[in-house]
């Protein structure tokens, strides 16, 4: 055996000069290393891309114009609103859609993708490796199904003022707010997908959790949130599912919005707040969850 | 002679177990790490080898000690020492949605290079790697010894102070290994320095100017591979087996022969300075092994007279 030898003497700089090369190389991903987290993530979507833009497109058409003919056809009967106006049910249907699609998106891409980067492909320790801090990690695959949430957001909008469903709305004062139902979207993407967010960082095994959330939440969620009919249609031991659903307080801002109901200061900010609330919670507890997991 | 990139000092980490107490993995730890130095955690697994690694590669917290890389404290400037060292984790943790090229490229950008920068690195990267004809390759079809060279090229894209190996080549065969071990010395020459866990004694004696033998999280021994193996194991060692049912049996009448006798189940271990003359001896007393081989020691033999096991288990 022969030991190894150093190899050729190479000057080698100051502790100094090492110290102050660090501090400076630190200093981008410290101010954008989310975004950089967000690339990868985008990059990476890339994979399924054609399912993100035909859902995007596809959903909205499939959902409007099976409505606009099928269902909304039969319901003749015009739908009152909060503010004691009427609207035609294609009308009222549209805006809680346009924030099932954005909740759906979150469902998708805080979830298998988060499994994905702990668990199946360890990604997320790649990441973790380099200068990116864990909160810039979480960041990251907010930032990027935020951007898929925005499409499916925008291209649900265009398809509804395309549908006429915004715009032929001369009963209830103009909707010049109608396009603020696209941001609210991303509102109710994010106070859903948060929490789940948070919820699929801390499993370290999929044992079918992500399906029983597609079946037990979800689902009922879309049911029973007003989506389909006034929530005050339910009898009052099933209301509170959507009291407490983000997607019904969401398809409320998205109704204020977009066919112009006049405005409760009390009930926008019930619904604000808790949607905020629900964000806010949920992005702080998977950043905690992220640093926690991948600095074990 | 320049200060050391990194120092530990009575480095601690503990583990919360529910209702045990709490699980040590490092114990104690206290090394230095020169520039340019090639410096290896040799130890079984569970050593606390890789809790080590964390810790110096900034991810994990100390429980307690000092720790200094680059001569910066990595609990308040993790990206700083981050942006500076190079990781290849025990396992590959690369994006198998990406290719091979994409993988270097996003890699990159973690470290606020330019996009252009990225590219240009990645390409040479590539053919650091022999991975240039599989550039476009998703990382999923590559074979294992080329996800741990692509590993290694991504780790290689920051050009690091320091190049931070977890078991760097563990189950790859032998000439990926051969491919590996090649790469890293020409990192070592280029004045690179690497810091390595392996439980391969081959990899440590073949990659390191240096090296800390741990095991149960605490130093067990440090120093050259020549010179542990001068310290603490004779010059040869003579193999003999006698049949895992006679091996026991055989041991008290080798007793005399060699410096050292040490049993193992499969075969007995003579350790002397001269293997043939004790292989004489053996035969001289009448026993007859089924095979005998004279070899020269190595760290796996200084593991085994440190801690009265194996290291691969």
């Amino acid at each position: 055996m022969t030991d190894v030898r150093p190899g050729p003497e190479t000057a080698h700089p100051s502790l100094d000069e090492l110290r102050a090369e660090a501090l400076a190389g630190g200093r981008k991903p410290r101010r954008y290393g989310s975004w950089y987290a967000a690339e990868h993530m985008l990059r990476a979507m890339r994979a399924y891309g054609w399912t993100i833009v035909v859902g995007a497109l596809g959903q909205p058409l499939v959902y409007l114009f099976g409505l606009a003919i099928g269902l909304a056809a039969l319901i003749q009967q015009e739908i009152p609103t909060a503010g004691g106006g009427h609207v035609s049910y294609l009308v009222f249907v549209a805006p809680s859609l346009l924030m099932t699609a954005t909740i759906a998106v979150a469902s998708e891409e805080f979830t298998y993708p988060v499994m994905a980067g702990f668990k199946w492909r360890r990604y997320f320790y790649g990441f973790n490796a380099s200068p990116l801090r864990s909160p810039q990690i979480a960041n990251g695959v907010v930032f990027a199904a935020s951007a898929r949430m925005f499409f499916a957001a925008a291209a649900y909008y265009l398809f509804i003022w395309g549908f006429g469903a915004v715009l032929p709305v001369v009963t209830v004062p103009a909707p010049a707010t109608a396009w603020l139902s696209v941001f609210v979207g991303l509102l109710a993407g994010w106070a859903f997908g948060m929490p789940l967010l948070a919820y699929a960082a801390s499993l370290e095994e999929d044992t079918g959790q992500f399906a029983l959330v597609q079946r037990f939440v979800f689902m009922p969620m879309f049911l029973f949130s007003g989506t389909f009919f006034p929530l005050t249609n339910l009898p009052i031991w099933l209301q509170w599912i959507g009291w407490i659903s983000p997607l019904w307080h969401a398809t409320e801002l998205g109704r204020m919005a977009s066919f112009g109901v006049p405005v409760n200061g009390g009930m926008l900010a019930v619904h604000l707040a808790y949607l905020l609330v629900l964000t806010v919670g949920g992005y702080l507890m998977a950043g905690r969850i992220f640093t926690r997991r991948l600095a074990k | 002679m320049p200060a050391d990139v990194i120092r530990a000092a009575n480095l601690v980490k503990t583990y919360k177990v529910k209702g045990k107490p709490d699980f040590r993995a490092v114990d104690d730890l206290s090394f230095e790490v020169a520039p340019g130095e090639s410096f290896g955690l040799l130890g079984p697994n569970g050593a606390g080898k890789s809790t080590t690694m964390k810790m110096v590669g900034a991810v994990s917290t100390r429980t307690s000690g000092d720790l200094e890389i680059l001569g910066l404290d990595p609990n308040r400037y993790g990206p700083e020492i981050r942006s500076r060292l190079g990781v290849v984790p025990q396992d590959d943790n690369l994006d198998g949605e990406l290719n091979a090229r994409e993988n270097l490229y996003v890699y990159g950008r973690y470290f606020g290079m330019p996009g252009r920068e990225c590219a240009r690195k990645a390409e040479e990267l590539l053919a650091f790697a022999q991975l240039e004809d599989k550039a476009k390759s998703k990382v999923d079809q590559l074979s294992g010894g080329m996800k741990r060279r692509l590993t290694i090229a991504r780790g290689l894209i920051n050009d690091p102070r320091i190049l931070l190996l977890d078991e760097p080549t563990t189950g790859l065969d032998p000439q990926a290994r051969h491919i590996l071990w090649d790469r890293l010395f020409r990192l070592k020459e280029r004045g690179t320095t690497l810091v390595l866990t392996t439980h391969y004694m081959d990899e440590a004696e073949q990659l390191c100017d240096r090296l800390i033998v741990v095991d149960k999280g605490r130093i067990m021994a440090q120093g050259t591979p020549s010179s542990l193996i001068r310290e603490h194991s004779s010059r040869e060692v003579l193999e003999l087996r006698f049949g895992s049912s006679r091996n026991e049996q055989v041991a008290p009448q080798l007793a005399g022969i060699g410096n050292r006798v040490e049993v193992l189940p499969d075969r007995i271990l003579i350790y002397a300075s001269d293997g043939e003359a004790a292989l004489d001896r053996v035969v001289a007393a009448g026993l007859e092994p089924i095979t005998s081989l004279v070899r020269r020691s190595s760290l796996e033999d200084v593991f085994l007279r440190l801690t009265g096991r194996s290291l691969i288990e």
